[in-house]
């Protein structure tokens, strides 16, 4: 169905290819997914599939791309509308009409169908993805689960051969990426689609693939193979894998259940040793909210959460998009005001402490971590923050080779890839050394890698008596890093304790390696591979 | 009888329709000012949109064209009273002080006595400029204009796409510039630079267009069937020479600045040169359309009683009528009976037009 024959992409003005030699196929019905780390090019590949690379993005292709016997150098991408549906990265930076109906058909319109099949086909789609309640919604009133099942439908519609996704559930929470994830595979097993997805949570959707392309980025060669065998060396893992590979299983489990069963031996071994976890040493308090009650407009987002934050201790904020966790943290800098209750932080009211004296107690890392960027280049932008902060030349700077070694002094802040520029606004922020540190969902769009550094140092600074809050979806993320969770639910606290009792116990929030050896204590590969070590 | 023409089966009307009718108010109210029938227009509308609107986003949109016209109102007194002359009236209210002026602006007058005609003249001509912005205020909180550029004629679709696309920036542009200010609270900066505020969201709005674009061309956008291009040119003309010829003779229609024939005859060629542009701009667009808004008898009504509106306030401007243009500032303002009946016609929509769907919300 999709052939790449020795495709190598330049984009103008580079030195280095963005895509080296790539030859692969995918046949008829499968769902491939690709993966890699950060601006390695994985996003570059999925567009050559429509030909949007090169005929939007401009630069050169040589070799040859065919989709459905389409060869992309005479197919432009909208003339490839009808063989590929293409979903991107956000899903509201795509849409074109404002409700949910006229999404789905805008594609249908397009390429000239019949109004009755329209009308048809946009029924099915509808009750296919669940979205026959919204249907006259608006789609800025959506949630993030109906945007992007909105996305797919609007892709779906027009019946494509061929359906690209680009990270359909990084910013999803966990239930909202299920009911995506339940719809593709719908799709591939009802209804035949070729289904060519790029994801970092691997750890989702592994189980669902047939196929593993993986771009390693820089002129290593694109292999492709069964999940299985490629997992065995992929240097991005989910835990469940990793969990394989320490155990030595072999064929390699990709999903809980698989694991399940070949783990009996495991839980044998470790059954009678306990995690270690090193307990937080707590110090003075560093925020406080009592009864704090926040809205916009009519809507509540806030109702009624009490909580303190104290030095140590790294504290995980999860729940349901639109949950308030957001709120939550925007409440603790002083960027919404309180309706009723309160909020401090380090002893005083952020709305009326002056920003100067703000940022030397708090730090937040913003949702778009773009907004805290002013600068044209790196070096500026480092250069601008230590003067911001009143902190010696060049510590921003070093803070940023630390997160992330090899980012050019030269580049603009938005040519830089979503994890690279994280790294950037979390350096500009952490220079100031505030003592408490927010962070709004700063997984999305980093690999393992960029993760795993990204924990060491949160851990780092909690022990160096830092208090960390970070308010994220990935739960593998929170067992790793955090020591305690707070769960909001429809703006109320719902939960809030010790990082194992929280979230071993839910089914939604069970990282993979609890659901493997529940009911055994562990939560993390690492901690597995400790209590062996000790056993041994 | 069909579904599409019961009045009381709810379905959203016509985008057009809605328009055709507050353009009908419109016209009605650029005929008077008297403060009476005015008010009475102003409380038609008003009647209709609150009987009539969904709950959409745009549906509350109203309340801001209100404020507008309260702006506009305020706008015209103050300037007023600056700049008042004895010319309408002699009834002092107050004096203001006088900021003498050069010798070259001598026929203008800064401060100084201000008159009870000026100002009441200037409050009338403000509600009358108020009612007629409300009327579109209506025409938007009923049908978002984004619904009325989906109506638009095959050949018009692609200006069309680019101005829808150009509403939900404009919007969003605002929250971006939210987020940004309050961004800057994290970096320690209490005032904003252009640079701090404008490049970060100028540069979102320019990534997202990009993003906008990338996805609307792999969704089919822009598929044409191939027509020569001397073809396309005279149809491009057409619609140009078209467009100008309808808002001439709107124009000249609501201002009266031209004579009846010559606006009348302007509008019709107009109307011709565009139509006849469509047609054959349509040959080259292979797209369908989704589920079109159909148009009934609720629209013909409702677009009737628009044109009745504007119809009876227009003869009677035109016979004569008293009571549409008041003999001075100070007295008590008529209420002259055949305009009233006029306007209440446009009161039709609350009942004629059907009722909204309404659906659980989920």
């Amino acid at each position: 169905m999709i052939e790449f024959d020795r495709v190598t992409v330049t984009y103008d003005g580079a030195t280095e290819p963005a895509l080296q030699d790539v030859s692969f196929i995918v046949p008829e019905g499968e769902l491939a997914l690709v993966i890699g780390r950060t601006g390695s090019g994985k996003s570059t590949l999925l567009r050559a599939i429509n030909g949007l690379v090169p005929h939007f993005t401009g630069g050169t292709l040589t070799g040859r791309v065919l989709v459905d016997g389409r060869d992309t150098r005479d197919y432009r991408p909208r003339d490839l509308a009808d063989v590929v549906g293409m979903v991107g990265q956000d899903p509201m930076a795509g849409f074109v009409t404002d409700t949910v109906e006229d999404e789905l058909a805008y594609s249908m319109e397009s390429l000239g169908v019949a109004p009755d099949v329209m009308r048809r086909r946009v029924e099915e789609t509808l009750d296919l993805l669940g979205l026959a309640d919204v249907r006259d919604r608006a789609l800025t009133s959506l949630s993030g689960g109906q945007r992007q099942r909105t996305a797919i439908g609007a892709a779906l519609t027009s019946h494509p051969a061929v359906l690209v996704l680009d990270e359909p559930t990084s910013a999803l929470d966990p239930q909202a990426a299920e009911e995506v994830l339940a719809a593709l595979q719908r799709l591939v097993h009802d209804l035949g689609a070729t289904v060519v997805m790029a994801e970092h949570r691997l750890e989702r959707v592994i189980q669902y693939a047939d196929r593993v392309i993986e771009v390693p980025g820089g002129s290593a060669a694109v292999s492709t193979g069964l999940p299985a065998d490629q997992m065995v060396t992929a240097p991005v893992a989910p835990p469940v894998v990793e969990l394989g590979r320490l155990a030595g299983w072999s064929p390699l489990p990709l999903s809980v259940r698989d694991a399940r069963r070949a783990a009996v031996a495991l839980r044998s071994r470790l059954d009678t040793s306990a995690p270690v976890r090193p307990a937080a040493s707590l110090g003075d308090e560093l925020a406080r909210c009592t009864d704090l009650v926040v809205g916009y407009g009519n809507v509540i987002a806030l109702r009624g959460v009490s909580v303190s934050i104290r030095s140590g201790e790294v504290v995980a904020l999860m729940g349901r998009n639109g949950a308030g966790k957001s709120t939550l943290l925007n409440a603790l800098v002083g960027i919404l005001p309180a309706r009723s209750g309160t909020a401090t932080t380090a002893g005083a009211d952020p709305r009326s402490t002056k920003p100067s004296k703000l940022v030397k107690a708090v730090g937040l890392v913003p949702q778009e971590p773009a907004d805290l960027l002013y600068a044209a280049t790196v070096a500026d932008e480092c250069a601008s923050a230590d003067s911001d902060f009143r902190v010696t030349p060049g510590s921003c700077r070093a803070l940023l080779t630390r997160l992330a070694p090899d980012i050019d002094d030269r580049m603009h802040p938005r040519d830089l890839s979503e994890g690279q520029r994280l790294c950037l606004a979390l350096a500009v922020v952490l220079c100031g050394a505030p003592p408490l540190l927010l962070l709004d969902e700063p997984t999305r769009g980093l690999d393992y890698g960029a993760k795993r550094r990204l924990v060491e140092i949160l851990r780092e600074l909690a022990a160096a008596g830092h208090a960390v809050v970070l308010s994220t979806h990935d739960v593998e993320m929170v067992a790793e890093v955090a020591s305690r969770v707070l769960v909001l639910a429809d703006g109320e606290l719902v939960s809030d304790g010790e990082t194992a009792t929280v979230i071993a116990g839910s089914p939604a929030f069970a990282p993979q390696v609890a659901k493997i050896l529940a009911p055994l204590p562990f939560l993390t590969v690492g901690e597995v591979a400790t209590a062996l070590e000790r056993a041994s | 009888m069909r579904a599409v023409h019961h009045l009381t089966v709810p379905r959203a009307l016509h985008p057009g329709a809605w328009w055709l009718w507050s353009l009908g108010m419109a016209v009605a109210a650029s005929r008077t000012r008297n403060p009476v029938l005015l008010a009475l227009i102003l409380a038609v509308t008003g009647f209709v949109v609150a009987s009539r609107r969904s709950d959409a986003p745009w549906a509350h949109s109203y309340a801001a064209f209100l404020k507008l016209g309260l702006v506009v109102i305020g706008i015209r007194v103050v300037l007023q009273a600056l700049l008042s002359t004895r010319s309408q009236g002699n009834t002092v209210l107050f004096v203001l002080p006088q900021i003498p002026l050069p010798g070259w602006a001598s026929g203008v007058k800064l401060g100084g006595e201000v008159t009870a005609e000026a100002l009441i003249t200037a409050l009338y001509d403000g509600l009358q400029l108020a009612v007629m912005l409300c009327c579109i205020g209506a025409a938007n909180a009923l049908a978002s204009p984004r619904r009325l550029l989906k109506s638009l004629p095959g050949a018009l679709y692609e200006m069309g796409v680019a101005c829808v696309v150009a509403l939900t920036f404009a919007p969003q542009l605002v929250t971006d510039a939210r987020r940004v200010r309050a961004a800057r609270r994290l970096r320690g900066r209490t005032r904003g630079s252009f640079r701090t505020t404008a490049m970060p969201v100028l540069e979102g709005a320019l990534d997202r267009s990009v993003e906008l674009a990338a996805a609307m061309d792999s969704r089919g956008y822009g598929r044409t069937a191939q027509v020569p291009r001397h073809q396309r040119r005279l149809t491009g003309l057409c619609v140009l020479l078209g467009l100008l010829g309808i808002l001439l003779g709107v124009y000249a229609l609501l201002t009266d600045s031209m004579a009846f024939p010559l606006a009348a005859s302007a509008l019709s060629v107009g109307v011709l040169l565009a139509v006849g542009a469509m047609a054959v701009g349509r040959q080259r667009v292979t797209r369908t359309r989704y589920r079109p808004d159909p148009w009934a008898l609720p629209e013909w009504l409702v677009v009737a009683s628009g044109a009745i509106a504007a119809a009876a306030m227009a003869t009677a401007a035109a016979r004569g009528v008293s009571g549409l243009v008041l003999p001075g500032p100070l007295v008590v303002p008529p209420a002259p009976l055949v305009p009233i009946v006029g306007i209440l016609v446009g009161l039709a929509p609350a009942l004629v037009a059907p009722p909204l769907v309404k659906r659980a919300v989920a």
